[in-house]
């Protein structure tokens, strides 16, 4: 317990109570090095339960897995051919086999649909929802940190009562608007324009290029920076109040300078840490918005392939998607690392 | 088994984390603690001493050695054996503003004590009253919520609650640093009369020496996970034999050989 | 519906989220790290996985949504259980031998109960979101049922065409309930706390006061009749001392006497929200009742506080916090100022300065912190140095040698030092004079030396004195023991 004692009497937060037993000294690169293993494993970790789940995503369909994909108008002998494709009339552990051999060789089955390789339609569909969560991500970034260490300045203290208010209350509205509302309604001001200009096309087409990706980000980057922002706004009031804030006011900095440079790395830690559930979520948001603004995304491409039964797409997608997101909730780790490196220790998702 | 001796402390070494990361807390502490006396701990941060008092109350688990309090294994009982084992040692615990459940009533809090089970303020209301009275609280305090209580209120119905189930032993952990001294005066004071009415039994933990002074008969002195020295409370502060204790002693403010004109020293490196 | 799938997730995810706690830590650890994996993905991507499973439909999107956010819940309900579960008053029913499944019902749920209503009503927007867009696309509500997503659904087309109204009447639906909820969720959670809300009224006005003849002294600080308010409160009445040049003063009291706000005033760091007026007060030629240019403040002042655990911020490298006020103020180049902040560490008997310079707060020891902080508030070479409290969170020994190093500061450089303290015996042993607080007043100044029981005027500097413990006389006296002081009593009794 003396190990205890002392990181609190160092200021260090108490342990992770879930890791509180691995007390260890903070070498700056061993705690790389540890950090790298342990994300390393744990990608490994997510990746072959993706396996098992998309895997698991043909085995759990209810009945005969091949009558319920060929469909009510299938004769014997589509049922028969799907059987085969999809190796149904083989031991599971061989198809099991078969299924992360393919994976890892790159080849992710044809679909049934279209008679493409699954991988073909994926490569094709990736820039479309990577853009627009890449994009997302960054904009919500650069708009709701600024925007809540403003308010939270502004604020400080119990002073200025009715931007508070009005600033919970907007962000609290726009929050509670689910994002393909918000995508519609967008549709409808800037695209259609009752009345006015039509600025940015309502749909994707590729002639207008960057332009058509401008409404999506924005539907898809509305709900994430009011919640960030507020979360910035709240741990700002907290990091105000801090000691160590008192003493850059007792060495007099200049305003600027204490909120950048002492608070703004502070700050990021902790909003970085609540948000990262919030900006992985963004992924899953994109499945959504792109079927609105028919993206040919892999999240309205899921969507299609669910609708068509067409499950190999399925179950490629649901891999690639899901690597996607632990690779950004891996981003956002080194990120907090490079800021903060007493974050390596622990897991970030701690609200 | 000696009938006179409530606590015993053997070979105990606690410790946390395997192989390279293993850190020993504590190295093998010998230690008694007789029926009806107070043993003062002392020591400073990283110390040991607060994993000492988790040990004796078996929310740690010993690496090495062993706790009996009345004979009996703290640590290796099980299921409804080690809750009765646990009713015959209690902590006081340091902080006042968290030993209480905010959501419960002081009443609430004290029956949960007398019956564990049901924890009916009605059946026991008597016995807690009169609890409430030898810790020197109104009556009417059975019906408040811990916010409105003061800490020094709340440390004395922390006090009543580690006492009304007639432990064999009460495990105090520095019961008294959170307090402002007028109102650590007051909680010494009557743990001073308690330890007279009822015949306590009693480990004081704290870091404050003259603290562990008006309380103890006996103090142990921990430095860095050993016990340094271990002494009847007269002879350790009018004759102190190891050089830390003398160091601690000579630390504190107001002591005779306390003495902070700045001396020559050299830069420790 | 959405209740139902809400229900799936808020009464699973409790379970899961409060049993982990009470499971072995091994299994415990293994839980939360499955968890978290889960946690980290999108619930939507779950929800399309069961979609595809079960076909497209209400009843799938119900499991699919209820089951995708049992993770979230699960990991929001561990975290709260393991901040309760760490309380003291949980261990203490353990050790009185109330079993885990009571422990969790009596001691864990009520204290968790106001932030898990908050989350089961944002829960419930969220999964009204989410079931509706799984309408929306097609992969929920199959014809010829109908729910909001569907309608909307149907509406884009018409949308596309430029008729907008149809969708306005569904989405402003929509929209309404997932406040509703967040609302509802709140106000559950007020009604849910035994504590009311207390408000806190709070203004800020600017600290003027009657001026007052300049009186020529010795003094360095001066400060005539002080007064610091919390909205209409006093909390300091009116008080009026000095500080001569090269003196340590010390201010005692308990918590609540107005010993650092009288300090920060001074230093002209008030909390937001308490406004302060003086007839008189200046450090030297400063007024410190109207703003003072921060440079001439920063050279005026230094301040070393009372918890080096969080002086220092620990984001940063000692090296650039320590330096940054002598870059700022004194205009020195990052060397000269390294250099300065250097020898002012060896000055205060830093160990390997150099090598300090380059690590963060959190690898420094309580004691070297507080060493950094004298160090730093030397070299801006300041007029007066305020002490709040600096030891009082320090083992006694290493308490003796940060006396001793202020002691020295004080008569190798001759700065003045304001010692606020709650420790009377400290006091006596570092200050020349002594002010004693008691609720916003200053009820008595003597000098440190006179600090005994029998020279003193006031009863509560007497109970102070009485109440320490001591060190020396016969062993089992009582503290205090002398008298019932009347201020004590309001303690214990109000």
């Amino acid at each position: 317990m003396a190990s205890l004692d002392s990181t609190r009497a160092l200021g260090v937060p108490p342990p992770d109570p879930l890791t509180g037993a691995r007390q260890r000294p903070m070498r700056i690169s061993s705690a790389w090095l540890r950090f790298a293993v342990r994300r390393l494993a744990s990608l490994l970790v997510i990746f072959v339960a993706l396996l098992v789940v998309s895997f698991l995503i043909v085995q759990l369909i209810p009945g005969d897995p091949a009558v319920g994909i060929a469909g009510a108008n299938a004769d014997l002998a589509d049922i028969q051919r799907i059987r085969a494709e999809l190796g149904l009339d083989r031991p599971i552990w061989e198809r099991f086999l078969d299924h992360v051999g393919g994976v890892l060789s790159g080849d992710l089955g044809t679909s049934f649909m279209y008679r493409q390789p699954v991988s073909a339609l994926i490569v094709n569909r990736l820039p479309f929802t990577a853009t627009i969560a890449v994009t997302g991500i960054l904009v919500v970034l650069v708009i709701s940190v600024p925007l809540g260490m403003l308010i939270g300045v502004l604020t400080r203290g119990g002073r200025r009562k009715w931007l508070d208010v009005a600033f919970g209350m907007v962000t609290g509205f726009l929050d509670s608007i689910p994002g393909y509302i918000m995508a519609s309604f967008l549709v409808v001001t800037f695209a259609l324009g009752i009345g006015l200009v039509p600025l940015f096309p309502p749909a994707y087409t590729p002639r207008f290029g960057a332009a058509s990706f401008v409404l999506p980000v924005v539907a898809i980057a509305i709900g994430p920076i009011c919640t960030i922002s507020r979360v910035v706004r709240r741990e700002m009031a907290v990091v105000l109040e801090t000691d160590y804030m008192r003493t850059a006011r007792g060495w007099r900095l200049p305003a600027l300078r204490r909120h950048v440079r002492w608070a703004l790395p502070n700050l990021l830690t902790t909003t970085l840490t609540l948000s990262g559930l919030i900006l992985t979520g963004m992924v899953g948001g994109a499945i959504i918005i792109e079927s609105v603004f028919a993206l040919p995304g892999l999240g309205s491409g899921i969507i299609k392939a669910i609708l068509d039964r067409d499950y190999p797409v399925i179950q490629g997608m649901v891999l690639v998607i899901g690597m996607i997101t632990a690779i950004i909730n891996l981003l956002v780790d080194v990120l907090l690392g490079l800021i903060d490196p007493r974050t390596l220790g622990g897991s970030h998702v701690s609200a | 088994m000696d009938e006179a001796i409530a606590v015993e402390v053997r070979d105990l070494e606690v410790g946390y984390g395997w192989g390279g990361n293993a850190t020993r807390i504590l190295h093998g502490i010998t230690m008694d603690v007789a029926r009806g006396r107070t043993v003062g701990i002392v020591g400073e941060s990283g110390s040991g001493k607060s994993t000492l008092a988790k040990a004796l109350v078996g929310l740690v688990r010993p690496t090495a050695g062993s706790v009996k309090v009345g004979g009996v294994h703290v640590s290796s009982a099980r299921g409804a054996d080690r809750r009765a084992m646990r009713r015959k040692v209690q902590m006081i615990p340091q902080d006042p503003y968290s030993s209480l459940d905010p959501r419960r009533t002081i009443g609430e809090a004290l029956a949960e004590a007398v019956d564990p089970r049901r924890a009916k303020v009605t059946a026991h209301r008597d016995e807690i009253v009169h609890w409430l009275e030898t810790v020197r609280m109104p009556a009417d305090t059975i019906d408040r919520y811990p916010h409105e209580c003061s800490g020094g209120q709340r440390q004395r119905v922390a006090i009543a609650r580690g006492l009304m189930i007639r432990p064999e032993v009460v495990i105090a952990d520095e019961i008294t640093s959170a307090l402002d001294v007028s109102v650590q005066a007051e909680i010494l004071n009557l743990l001073a009369s308690l330890r007279r009415e009822l015949d306590l039994t009693m480990v004081f933990i704290s870091h404050n020496l003259a603290v562990i002074r008006h309380v103890s008969d006996e103090v142990v002195v921990l430095y860095h996970g050993d016990i340094v020295e271990q002494a009847p409370a007269a002879d350790l502060y009018q004759r102190p034999r190891h050089e830390y204790t003398r160091t601690l002693l000579d630390s504190v403010p107001g002591a005779p050989g306390f003495d902070i004109r700045p001396r020559p020293r050299k830069d420790a490196s | 519906m959405t209740v139902g799938a809400t229900a799936i997730a808020v009464v699973l995810g409790v379970v899961l989220g409060t049993g982990v706690w009470l499971v072995p830590p091994r299994i415990r650890e293994i839980c939360l790290r499955v968890i978290d994996a889960m946690v980290a993905f999108p619930g939507l991507l779950l929800a399309l996985v069961v979609a595809a499973v079960l076909g497209a439909g209400g009843s799938s999107a119900v499991i699919a949504i209820g089951l995708s956010g049992i993770p979230y819940f699960a990991r929001l309900t561990a975290n709260l259980a393991a901040k309760v579960s760490q309380q003291e008053y949980v261990s203490t029913a353990r050790l009185l031998g109330v079993s885990h499944g009571r422990i969790a019902v009596r001691h864990m749920l009520p204290n968790m109960a106001e932030p898990l209503l908050v989350l089961s009503a944002s829960t419930f927007a969220a999964t009204l979101t989410a079931i509706s867009a799984l309408s929306f696309v097609g992969l929920g509500v199959q014809s010829p049922s109908y729910d909001w997503g569907k309608l909307l659904n149907e509406a884009l087309p018409s949308l596309l065409a430029g008729r907008p109204f149809q969708m306005a009447g569904s989405a402003a639906l929509v929209i309404l309930t997932g406040l509703g909820a967040v609302l509802i969720g709140d106000g559950l959670a007020a009604a849910a706390n035994p504590r009311g809300r207390t408000a806190t009224a709070r203004s800020a006005a600017p600290s003027t006061g009657p001026d007052e003849a300049v009186p020529a002294s010795d003094h360095l600080a001066d400060v005539r009749d002080l007064w610091i308010h919390a909205g209409g409160e006093p909390l300091v009445k009116g008080i009026s001392f000095g500080i001569r040049r090269g003196e340590i003063v010390g201010i005692v009291g308990e918590s609540g006497s107005g010993k650092t706000l009288t300090a920060m005033s001074l230093a002209q760091l008030l909390p937001d929200g308490l406004t302060s007026t003086a007839a008189r007060m200046s450090i030297g030629d400063l007024d410190l009742r109207r703003p003072v240019a921060p440079a001439l403040m920063a050279e005026a002042v230094s301040l070393i506080y009372q918890d080096p655990g969080s002086t220092f911020n620990p984001a940063l490298r000692m090296g650039g916090q320590l330096t940054e006020v002598l870059r700022t103020h004194k205009g020195l180049s990052a060397q000269a100022a390294r250099q300065r902040v250097l020898d002012a560490l060896k000055v205060v008997h830093m160990t390997r300065p150099e090598h300090r310079m380059k690590q963060h707060p959190h690898e420094l020891s309580g004691g070297m912190r507080q060493r950094a902080m004298i160090a730093t508030a030397l070299a801006v070479e300041p007029r007066l140095i305020i002490a709040d409290e600096p030891t009082t969170a320090l083992d006694v020994t290493v308490q003796a040698e940060i006396l001793r190093e202020l002691k020295r500061v004080n008569s190798e450089f001759g700065a003045s030092i304001v010692f606020i303290s709650h420790d009377i015996g400290v006091v006596r042993a570092l200050c020349d004079r002594v002010l004693v607080m008691y609720h916003g007043e200053i009820v008595e100044e003597i000098a440190a030396a006179d600090l005994a029981v029998e020279t003193v005027r006031h009863p509560y500097t007497k109970t102070l004195l009485e109440a320490a413990p001591d060190i020396d006389g016969p062993v089992g006296g009582r503290p205090g023991g002398s008298g019932d002081p009347e201020h004590a009593k309001e303690h214990s009794h109000g």
